[in-house]
């Protein structure tokens, strides 16, 4: 036995004491119990018990507080795990008229890396797969892993095909490294930029509006034309997931089960009124040209083609470059971005004649038997013709000094004593009846930033020469669409098929089938104007005369050989900038009219010798689908190029 | 044998629960499956140790104290020299697939040998020899551990005290070290005029309360207040010259937990957001994001108790404190029926090891004590501390089932 074991145990012998020492006041009055519980140690266990249970009650409580009285941890909890994951769903197709696709999505794909993950990396080889400079690369690198370690980040977007195929076969061999296809717009059609703009991502700006609070920073949104304007249909509706994740942020499935996920839903496909083969014909023909063409079907509002030259092909704002691409185009000093038939608004010149004479007749200051003689004292009159003039000479003819007499019938009806205050009055209520034509204000087409163009007030002029400081000699220029008056090459042709509707129009619009219905309910209004359809009679066989009468200004746009009757009206506008603009507008066939036209060319000199011929040419192109009067086509690249070495 | 049934009830209801940390990483399953794996292993051995330390005959332990004690001395010396440093500390010895922690054998060692040197002792007749010796004892396995940087393991023999208070350490000791860390902590809260201020007025208040007795005493009682003022003052620069810079960080974040939010504040926030997101039922077994998501680092070791408190919520950690607290009673209970000095300062050292344990370790987890990187007992993954538990508890089962043939002595 050893010497331990020899020691009799006293202590258990000794009487107990059981004090609750818990219970004493601690400080010096403990010695007491102290010097007695050194005496009585079996006394103690209850000391070592109480430290025991006092610190199980301390967690019990303190565990009670942070999981049931403080819900400041579950939410935390929620902040570390939750990840709301947007899914984008494909945006919504674009096809023309025939079911011709001209905007689709197509993958890009971008290289990504997780650092870490990256083993054995034989970079020149990589490199030369990629056609990478070493430097580039690890600067990229570098930007990756000061991102993240353990996520993935693009080391290169955007691989073009030939990289994409290079890398993909051998992706195998570079672990870390993977491929990530997003979905980007291209584009079918190399034509049609200006109405079908372009896609980006969106502007911080645009992030702090509440309009725009579906949409996290890198989100892609139309930015102009159609992509903008109906991006609400366009984008479909975005799916959430709520996926757990790790404490490196990597996926660890699905919340509950996906309880909270919604799907998402693709966007609608628009159903454009655009006439492929038109549209990319109106580009060729303006090719180097500057100008615009619009074609109407006036039975519905329905744009056919909508040419802004100079142009660019759509592709151009999309996909990699596209930033640099876009300054391009932006200081470019042709202006290819501007968009021609909706923001640039001309004086119409003598195509507004057509109006004026409406105007007169409904007012009944004229009717179509009314004659007034080619008066050159009071205007020029630029054509030989016979004399006098009624309504389908002077059309016929573009007799200035007759539409002169018109105006001034309808400006001055005496209805004051004071000839300025009868112009003043005269002049509202041409502008009313003007403006019922949709003149002066947005028409309400599928684009934004269309310009209203101006119809001249009272006011306008009270404000340049004071009340009564002017009178009808002052204004007359707009008897002959001259003056402070402008409209838009959209306008234009939209009066065009005001008259071929012979008094009513439905608002241009591009899109003409949203997903599986139909256009847009205002699109389907018609809009009347303040004149009678009869009147419109009076005027269409002087249109008709410009063209195949003899003698027309628009004998050029005459298609009488294929038996199509073209109504239509010359117009050279008179410019201080430089050579005239060149307008011609016309719709066919008269009788049954399906194609509302005006083409407006800037600085190309006469209507009829250059907008006359294009505006035939599109209604051939249109009307029969091919055109036999190819010697025109040469003609006006002729007379472009003509006017191009002139120009600079 | 009551007691052997109910502890081996008692261990085997714990143990299985270890594997649990290892099914909530089921994403991690390489990894987390070979761990859990493992621990099963470790089980496994366990329950062989359990039978070969009940089977061996008793007095072996009492016999062999000091052998077992030289073993470990020699081997934490051995760990020293031989051990990588992993994770910053030398004090795990690997033997081909298994790595061991000799610091983990080192408690129930000590235990022995203290307790037996306890029983060859006259409390009665107390003299410093006696004293130094078993301080000496006490001491040289934790500075050992120390010298290998595994700080936490080295407190643990902290909890001897409780033991020989039992067995008639002064309780002065006791309270001076309390009040110790009272004021080291205070210290660090508040600015220390103020604090020196509000210890003389309390000084000052319990000797005017008590000044009958207290007069004899005044050269005492000022020197207490010098040696606490000089603590006060003295603990900026224990604070910033003695502890290490990541103990210092440790004791900071128990202050403010805001205080280093990534690094050490990383583990006490994550793991007070975990237990606290268990609410009161829990998210039930497997489901607790936080820990199956690692955000809790060292979640199967030292941080095993998030999992407790996520997936079974707060009735699931009172259930665990309970449970612990009636093996601590047990223990209690057990070491006073012994008859031998040996047998119950052994089970006092057992009980205080348990219970430091427990303290400090679900204590640094629900944000009341430092960071310290000791186990949860019988639940965190690791097979050293597993089987020095089980060689702490059986030993002192193994002493008890046998204490009535002791009557002979």
């Amino acid at each position: 036995m050893g010497w331990a074991t020899c020691l009799i145990d006293r202590l258990d012998s000794e009487p107990l004491c059981c004090v609750p020492l818990q219970t004493q006041i601690v400080g010096w009055g403990a010695f007491y119990p102290v010097s007695f519980a050194l005496q009585y140690l079996e006394g103690r266990k209850y000391v070592i018990q109480t430290i025991f249970v006092v610190v199980a009650l301390l967690f019990a409580a303190r565990l009670f507080y942070i999981q049931v009285l403080d819900g400041s941890y579950k939410l935390a909890a929620d902040r570390n795990t939750l990840q709301r994951i947007v899914q984008v769903p494909y945006r919504g197709l674009v096809y023309d008229r025939n079911g011709q696709l001209m905007v689709q999505n197509t993958p890009v794909y971008d290289l990504m890396v997780i650092p870490r993950e990256v083993k054995q990396l034989d970079t020149a080889y990589f490199c030369q797969l990629l056609q990478l400079p070493i430097e580039e690369f690890r600067l990229a690198m570098t930007a990756a892993k000061n991102y993240s370690r353990v996520k993935a980040s693009p080391l290169i977007q955007n691989l073009s095909t030939p990289e994409l195929a290079a890398i993909q076969d051998n992706l195998i061999d570079f672990p870390g490294f993977s491929i990530k296809a997003h979905m980007a717009r291209s584009y079918k059609t190399e034509n049609l930029a200006h109405a079908l703009g372009y896609v980006g991502a969106i502007t911080p700006k645009l992030l702090e509006s509440p309009k725009y609070a579906k949409y996290i920073a890198g989100d892609n949104l139309g930015i102009t034309g159609l992509e903008s304007f109906y991006e609400k249909v366009l984008m479909g509706q975005r799916g959430v997931q709520y996926r757990m994740v790790n404490v490196r942020g990597i996926e660890k499935g699905a919340f509950r089960g996906g309880e909270f996920d919604t799907l998402s839903v693709a966007g609608l496909d628009l159903h454009t009124s655009i006439d492929s083969e038109l549209q990319a014909y109106g580009e060729l023909l303006m090719a180097n040209k500057r100008g615009s063409i619009v074609a109407l079907d006036p039975k519905t509002g329905e744009i056919l083609a909508f040419v802004s030259a100079p142009y660019f092909e759509p592709a151009r704002l999309s996909g990699k470059g596209m930033g640099n691409r876009y300054m391009d185009l932006l200081n470019n000093p042709e202006r290819p971005l501007f968009n021609r038939p909706l923001m640039a608004t001309y004086p119409p010149g003598s195509v507004f004649k057509l109006v004026n004479e409406l105007v007169a007749l409904q007012m009944g200051v004229v009717t179509p038997y009314t004659s007034f003689p080619c008066n050159q004292r009071l205007v020029k009159c630029t054509h030989r013709h016979e004399a006098p003039t009624n309504v389908g000479i002077a059309i016929k003819q573009s007799c200035n000094p007759y539409f002169y007499q018109v105006m001034r019938t309808t400006i001055m009806r005496g209805r004051s004593s004071n000839p300025k205050e009868d112009a003043r009055l005269g002049l509202a209520e041409w502008r009313r009846q003007v403006m019922s034509f949709g003149l002066g204000q947005q028409l309400g087409v599928d684009l934004g930033s269309e310009r209203k163009g101006s119809i001249p007030s009272p006011e306008l002029y009270d404000k340049m020469y004071g009340r009564h400081g002017w009178n009808f000699r002052t204004i007359y220029s707009l008897s002959i669409g001259q003056g402070e008056i402008g409209i838009t090459g959209l306008q234009m042709a939209n009066i065009m098929a005001t008259i071929a509707n012979r008094g009513y129009y439905y608002t241009p619009h591009f899109v003409r089938g949203i997903g599986q219905s139909g256009p847009l309910p205002e699109y389907q209004q018609r809009h009347h104007t303040n004149i009678v359809p009869q009147h419109f009679d009076a005027i269409i066989p002087g249109m008709q005369a410009v063209v195949d009468g003899r003698g027309g200004t628009g004998n050029l746009a005459s298609l009488a050989q294929f038996g199509i009757s073209v109504a239509g009206k010359t117009g050279t506008v008179q410019n201080a900038h430089g050579p005239d603009h060149a307008t011609f507008a016309a719709f066919a066939p008269a009788e049954d009219p399906q194609i509302a036209i005006a083409v407006f060319i800037e600085n190309a000199g006469f209507g009829g010798t250059s907008a006359a011929p294009m505006a035939s040419l599109m209604i051939e192109k249109y009307l029969r689908r091919k055109v036999e009067r190819t010697q025109w086509e040469t003609w006006l690249q002729g007379d472009a190029s003509k006017f191009i070495k002139k120009k600079h | 044998m009551v007691g052997l049934g109910w502890l081996s009830v008692y261990a085997a209801s714990y143990s299985p629960d270890a594997p649990s940390v290892g099914f909530a990483g089921q994403s991690f399953q390489e990894l987390m499956a070979f761990n859990w794996f493992k621990q099963i292993i470790w089980i496994g051995t366990a329950v062989v140790l359990m039978v070969i330390l009940v089977v061996v005959d008793y007095k072996a332990y009492d016999t062999f104290a000091y052998g077992f004690y030289a073993i470990v001395v020699v081997l934490l010396l051995v760990t020293l020299f031989v051990a990588r440093p992993i994770a910053g500390s030398r004090s795990w010895l690997e033997l081909g697939p298994v790595r061991l922690q000799p610091a983990e054998f080192a408690k129930f060692a000590t235990a022995l040998a203290v307790s037996r040197y306890m029983a060859g002792i006259n409390l009665r007749h107390q003299n410093w020899r006696d004293q130094a010796v078993l301080a000496g004892l006490t001491l040289l396995p934790p500075l050992l551990i120390i010298a290998s940087n595994e700080t936490g393991q080295a407190l643990v023999f902290g909890a001897f005290l409780l033991a020989y208070f039992r067995e008639g350490m002064s309780p002065l000791i006791l309270i001076v070290l309390a009040a110790a860390g009272i004021i080291l902590i205070l210290a660090l809260l508040i600015p220390k005029l103020w604090l020196i201020g509000g210890i003389t007025l309390i000084l000052g208040g319990i000797f005017l309360v008590n000044s009958r007795v207290m007069r004899h005493h005044l050269p005492l009682a000022l020197s207490v207040w010098a040696v606490v003022v000089g603590m006060v003052f003295g603990v900026d620069f224990f604070f910033n010259n003695v502890l290490q810079p990541h103990q210092r960080k440790r004791i900071e974040v128990l202050i403010n937990p805001s205080a280093d939010p990534l690094g050490v504040g990383w583990n006490v926030t994550q793991s007070k957001i975990a237990i606290g997101s268990g609410g009161l039922m829990g998210k039930g077994f497997l489901e607790g994001t936080q820990t199956k998501f690692d955000f809790v680092p060292e979640q199967s070791t030292d941080f095993i108790f998030c999992t407790v408190g996520e997936e079974w919520g707060w009735m699931g950690s009172l259930v665990v404190i309970i449970l612990f607290m009636a093996l601590l009673m047990r223990l209690v209970y057990v070491a006073e029926r012994q008859k031998s000095v040996f047998g119950r300062t052994y089970g006092y050292c057992v009980a205080s090891i348990f219970f430091f344990h427990f303290a400090v370790n679900v204590g640094m987890t629900i944000g009341l004590a430092p960071v310290v990187g000791i186990p949860l007992p019988l639940f965190s993954y690791g097979g050293s501390s597993l089987w020095s538990f089980t060689i702490l508890l059986f030993i002192m089962l193994a002493i008890d089932a046998y204490r009535k043939q002791d009557l002979v002595r």
